[in-house]
């Protein structure tokens, strides 16, 4: 069988209709492990959060974490699930040295939360992503490959496993077979893990960063011919952002079709993203079926959320993103179509903290998705990460409000913070930014310009205001672009008598 | 007939781990066979509306508030690891060779 | 002074609290006769002498500063080595964990410590508690200090020979499926399984987690109620423990040794009486039950029509649990590691490991439950034997309605000869006929001394509803009146 060149997309969703599916693990923000005390910090010192049941001592037992259990019911209510009015916690039998027991503790025919969906928003549309279950597990440690090229799991001579993330409660969500997206698909596997961080962020109950890994992806992809059944799908694993979630989706429907169009046929197969090269790429070959081996585990006892306490959960809630966004939509004012690129920069939490701080929405907006938007751009950074906070963002504005900055002078300033020199006010105090707003001073440098430039003065006084744009800017130049372009302008008005 | 066959030993001996050999895999075979007719019985007595039971004590919802408890030192937790090296357990290679 | 080898811990505990023996030296004539007799019981595979003394000696200063002491304080104790013990070995008596220490204490030994009582150190069993002789110890097997060349009973062999041969006043033992009834029958002492729940499990290596039951090993029936009362009890770290108060079974045990049983029932299980009881040993559980008629007592015939299934449901049950439970021993974090030579995948140097680090019966438990775990079979094996589980359960309950406690013999048989029952796995599997459907209902029940047949030790087991462990106490206390601690002959190299 020969492979074809990669095929357009457009012509790919001519020929076959995709059918997507997401599994999504997120690592809860929990102050102990899903089953001990043991701290959850991210980046201690390997094997410094660990007790005898996180390491699978023997005779050690496990305890539940109530948090964890509050938390994974709070993420299944805000997905429209059901939840389980009784449930059990199994183990997932196999061998694998980053797992403590040799198992896994999870949730198997009896997940906490069934049966819910969640809206997404593409290009106007709204698509329903069916959630299939939420349920709630341990996660594995972390191993350290060593001898091979690249620190992977190939080639590697010896691997060292450091137990700290082993335990660490780990949500997962699973939804439907999505189908009928044709074109969207990428986009809307992406709009949905996008949505999903949202909501799970509006919870508190993780950080859900993927570069940290607290929010893991993988995506299930299948294609087939309009009016056929669903096709095999393939599992694309290690997929550690937004972006890469619309990639994988797109390069696996490509392949696929390739594949398909040469008459060949899909192997249901796990696979792995690429982040360099976008494209997937097959894991072991001669993986043999897994017998897991689930049952329940005899070491912990039943659940059964009281309704009354699930209530008091749901009372709780905080609004849903997608409404908290239309309700600051409206508070500051904008459009839909300026609240999406609101959304696209990934601001609106940014901006909604920025007014709180006391900014204005517009102000807020402006320099969010205007100077610190470009430097993320620039530096490939998250906006979250770009090196401002909300709080920076609205004291800048202050300044400026108060007259203390120019705008010019403003972003000098907001270089200053990103560059982590300070809070505005020290950056503008380090480097002697504030506006010149000494009346003495700049009367000085008005009268000054006035001597400089007597043709020009008399026009003022001839009444050809517009004129005194060349003495605004002389002043300007002489005090270094620290006064304010206005003031100066007053003054030198009433200077000349022309008001 | 017998209830296990000695292929499906090898295949359980996989599953569990257990590198066991020609004349154990006989061994065995035999054995499970002996014990799996006699456990199978079973199935005489447990109709299809009998609740299993897991647990002799009908406890549920046993939680633990999520407070940080003092876990072991990192020497107390790689004191019996066979071999360590960077504060890490270590093992030989995950991969087979030729994988 | 009179050997304090041969008190009762009750005793000791009043002595010791009263200033007429020191806590060091009870533990140092414990430690004497272990070396004098434990070359031939080898009850033990770790003797602590030097934690023992240590805690004797605090013990006795903490005396002498007037501090006030529990009942059990200065009571030497021997432990099953499945329990773990911060810094003390523990292997349960297998090679795959030779060596290890545990970094941490089981809840029972905290108790156990608290209470001031002095570990003599750990005793033989077989093999991760699978098995009913101890033949199944990687360190050799335990002698029944009635005869020699007789099995002690099993798991728990190590901890019942110890108590009967007087090297230890108490001990600890585990119950999964009768691993502390059937030894105490067979050694002539006193064994008690707590109903699962009242006992931590905190720190017991797991055999088969939904069974297992740490309990006392002890010569009388107070002793029991004693260290029962300070092991027992909730702890917030095992899920399954009861989060409830202990019945009151020490009063239970004296209110026994008034040797008043009026008003209480006491039921005969009819299936149990064709099933195989050597005749000696149904002949000795018979008198004993006439015993306790005199003693008040009505007896009462129930029926338990699902008691014979419950051997085909624990060897699905317990198996495929241990399966699981004993998958961690991988040769990663702890213990034996083979073959790690560089030329050997990790996936081989586990499964080199298993191979040479578990004996034949683990293997063959580890195989069976893999077996009924794994897809296409677990309804009709596991699944099918959860539900026999309800029947049992559910027998047991009805039984209970109709009188107090239930009475069996602990064994169908005395001790056997060495390697009897070795070679046929199913045959050794019927020792547990009898203790069997208490673990897997989950109440308590305790063996007793019953007499002799043929010059070994019978034992009696009494049954009780879960949480009503002090029934037991009770009327077992209350036959302790009538047949009194048995007595083994002397060992040779030992003046008793
Ligand atoms: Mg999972
Ligand atoms: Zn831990």
């Amino acid at each position: 069988m020969t492979i074809t060149a990669p095929p357009e997309f457009e012509q790919v969703v001519a020929r076959y209709e995709p059918v997507i599916g997401l599994e999504t693990h997120v690592e809860l923000g929990t102050n102990t492990k899903m089953f001990c005390g043991c701290p959850t910090e991210f980046g201690a010192e390997p094997n410094t959060q660990v007790c005898p049941v996180c390491l699978g001592l023997p005779g050690s037992l496990p305890v539940a974490n109530k948090a964890a259990i509050e938390a994974t019911i709070r993420i299944g209510l805000a997905l429209n699930c059901s939840i389980a009015s009784w449930c059990r916690f199994a183990r997932k039998n196999y061998f694998y040295p980053d797992m403590p027991k040799d198992y896994q503790i999870s949730q198997y025919d009896e997940p906490l939360c069934v049966d819910g969906y969640l809206d997404v928003e593409v290009e106007g549309q709204t698509v329903r992503v069916g959630i299939e279950r939420v349920h709630l597990e341990e996660d594995t440690g972390k191993t350290l490959h060593l001898g091979g090229a690249t620190g992977r799991i190939h080639g590697a001579t010896e691997s060292l496993v450091d137990y700290n993330r082993a335990g660490i409660p780990l949500v997962e969500i699973v939804t439907k077979p999505v189908a009928g997206t044709g074109a969207l698909a990428p986009e809307v596997a992406r709009a949905y893990v996008t949505e999903l961080r949202d909501i799970i962020r509006s919870l508190g109950v993780s950080d859900v960063r993927m570069e940290q890994g607290s929010l893991r992806c993988d995506v299930n992809t299948s294609l087939n011919r309009p009016g056929d059944d669903w096709g095999t799908r393939t599992e694309t694993k290690n997929v550690n952002s937004l972006r890469s979630v619309e990639r994988a989706v797109r390069s696996e429907m490509l392949r696929q079709a390739s594949v398909l169009d040469a008459g060949g046929t899909i192997t249901q197969e796990t696979r792995h993203f690429q982040e360099d090269t976008g494209d997937t790429r097959s894991g072991r070959s001669k993986e043999e079926a897994t017998d897991y081996r689930y049952f329940p585990d005899p070491d912990l006892v039943p659940l059964a959320p009281d309704p009354a306490w699930v209530e008091e959960l749901k009372a709780a809630m905080p609004e849903p993103p997608r409404v908290h966004r239309e309700r600051l939509r409206e508070q500051w004012g904008i459009s839909e179509l300026d609240m999406q690129s609101v959304i696209n920069a990934g601001a609106v939490e940014l901006i909604e903290a920025t007014v709180a701080a006391g900014a204005s929405p517009d102000a807020a907006r402006k320099w969010w998705l205007g100077e610190l938007a470009r430097r993320a751009n620039e530096t490939g950074a998250e906006l979250a990460e770009v090196g401002a906070t909300p709080a920076h963002v609205a004291e800048l504005q202050r300044l400026v409000d108060e007259g203390k900055l120019t705008d010019k002078l403003a972003r000098t300033v907001l270089e200053g913070v990103v560059a982590g020199e300070g809070s505005p006010a020290e950056v503008v105090a380090a480097r002697g930014l504030e506006v010149v707003s000494d009346t003495g001073a700049l009367t000085a440098a008005v009268d000054e310009a006035i001597a400089a430039n007597p043709d020009v003065a008399q026009k003022v006084r001839d009444g050809k205001v517009a004129a005194a744009g060349a003495l605004v800017g002389a002043v300007m130049k002489a005090t270094r672009g620290q006064a304010d372009a206005k003031t100066v302008r007053e003054l030198i008005l009433s200077r000349l008598g022309a008001v | 007939m017998a209830a296990i066959s000695r292929e499906e030993v090898a295949h359980l001996a996989r599953l569990a781990r257990l590198a066991v050999n020609e004349t154990e895999l006989d061994t065995f075979a035999g054995q499970l066979d002996v014990i799996l007719q006699a456990v199978a019985r079973v199935g005489e007595v447990a109709a299809a509306d009998i609740p299993p039971t897991s647990h002799s004590v009908p406890l549920t919802n046993i939680l633990r508030d999520d407070v940080v408890k003092p876990g072991l030192t990192r020497d107390e937790a790689l004191s019996g690891a066979p071999d360590a090296a960077d504060g890490r357990f270590r093992v030989p290679r995950i991969l087979d060779e030729e994988a | 002074m009179s050997d304090v080898t041969r008190a009762t811990a009750a005793e000791l505990g009043r002595m010791i609290g009263a200033g007429e023996v020191s806590a060091e030296e009870v533990t140092r004539a414990h430690l004497d006769r272990i070396a004098a007799v434990d070359g031939q019981v080898h009850a033990f595979l770790h003797v602590d002498a030097e934690g023992a003394i240590a805690a004797a000696r605090a013990v006795d200063s903490a005396r002498a500063r007037g501090e006030k002491l529990g009942p059990l304080a200065g009571v030497p104790i021997a432990i099953k080595d499945v329990i773990a013990t911060k810094g003390v070995p523990t292997t349960c008596a297998s090679k795959i964990l030779e060596g290890w220490r545990p970094p941490y204490d089981a809840t029972i030994m905290e108790r156990i410590n608290a209470a001031g009582m002095v570990m003599l150190g750990k005793t033989n069993m077989d093999e991760f508690a699978m098995g009913s002789s101890t033949e199944y110890s990687a360190y050799g097997p335990t002698r029944n200090p009635w005869d020699l060349g007789r099995i002690p009973g099993g798991s728990g062999g190590g901890s019942a020979a110890a108590v009967a041969a007087y090297e230890a006043p108490l001990a600890i033992g585990t119950d999964t499926g009768g691993s502390i009834r059937q030894p105490g029958a067979v050694t002539g002492t006193v064994g008690s399984k707590p109903t699962y729940g009242g006992t931590s499990r905190y720190g017991l290596v797991a055999f088969s987690s939904s069974l297992d039951t740490p309990g006392p090993v002890t010569r009388t029936v107070l002793d029991a109620a004693l260290l029962h009362e300070v092991i027992g009890g909730h702890d917030p770290r095992d899920s399954t423990s009861i989060p409830a108060p202990l019945p009151a079974i020490v009063e239970a045990a004296r209110l026994g040794a008034t040797g008043d049983l009026s008003g209480v029932r006491i039921g005969l299980v009819r299936e149990f009486a064709g099933e195989g009881a050597e005749p000696g040993v149904a002949a000795a559980v018979r008198e004993a039950i006439e015993a306790l008629v005199k003693l008040g007592a009505e007896v009462v015939e129930v029926s338990c029509p699902h008691f014979e299934y419950a051997l085909p449901a624990y060897y699905l049950i317990a198996p495929s649990e241990a399966s699981s439970n004993l998958a961690r021993f991988d040769a990663v974090r702890y213990g034996l590691r083979v073959g790690d030579d560089g030329q050997h995948s990790l996936e081989e140097v586990m499964s080199l490991t298993r191979e040479a680090g578990f004996g034949p019966e683990v293997k063959r438990r580890i195989m069976l439950g893999t077996y009924a775990l794994s897809s296409g079979y677990y309804e009709a094996y596991y699944g099918q034997a959860q539900k026999v589980r309800t029947l049992i359960t559910n027998d047991f309950k009805a039984a209970f309605e109709q009188v107090d406690v239930l009475v069996s013999p602990t064994t169908p048989f005395v001790a056997f000869p060495f390697g009897s029952r070795t070679s046929d796995p199913y045959q050794m599997y019927l020792a547990d006929l009898y203790t069997i459907p208490t673990n897997l209902y989950g109440g308590p029940a305790i063996s007793v001394p019953a007499g002799l047949s043929e010059g070994l030790p019978v034992g009696l087991q009494i049954m009780a509803p879960t949480m009503a462990d002090d029934r037991m106490y009770r009327v077992a206390a209350a036959l302790e009146t009538v047949i009194p601690p048995l007595t083994p002959p002397a060992l040779s190299g030992s003046n008793s």
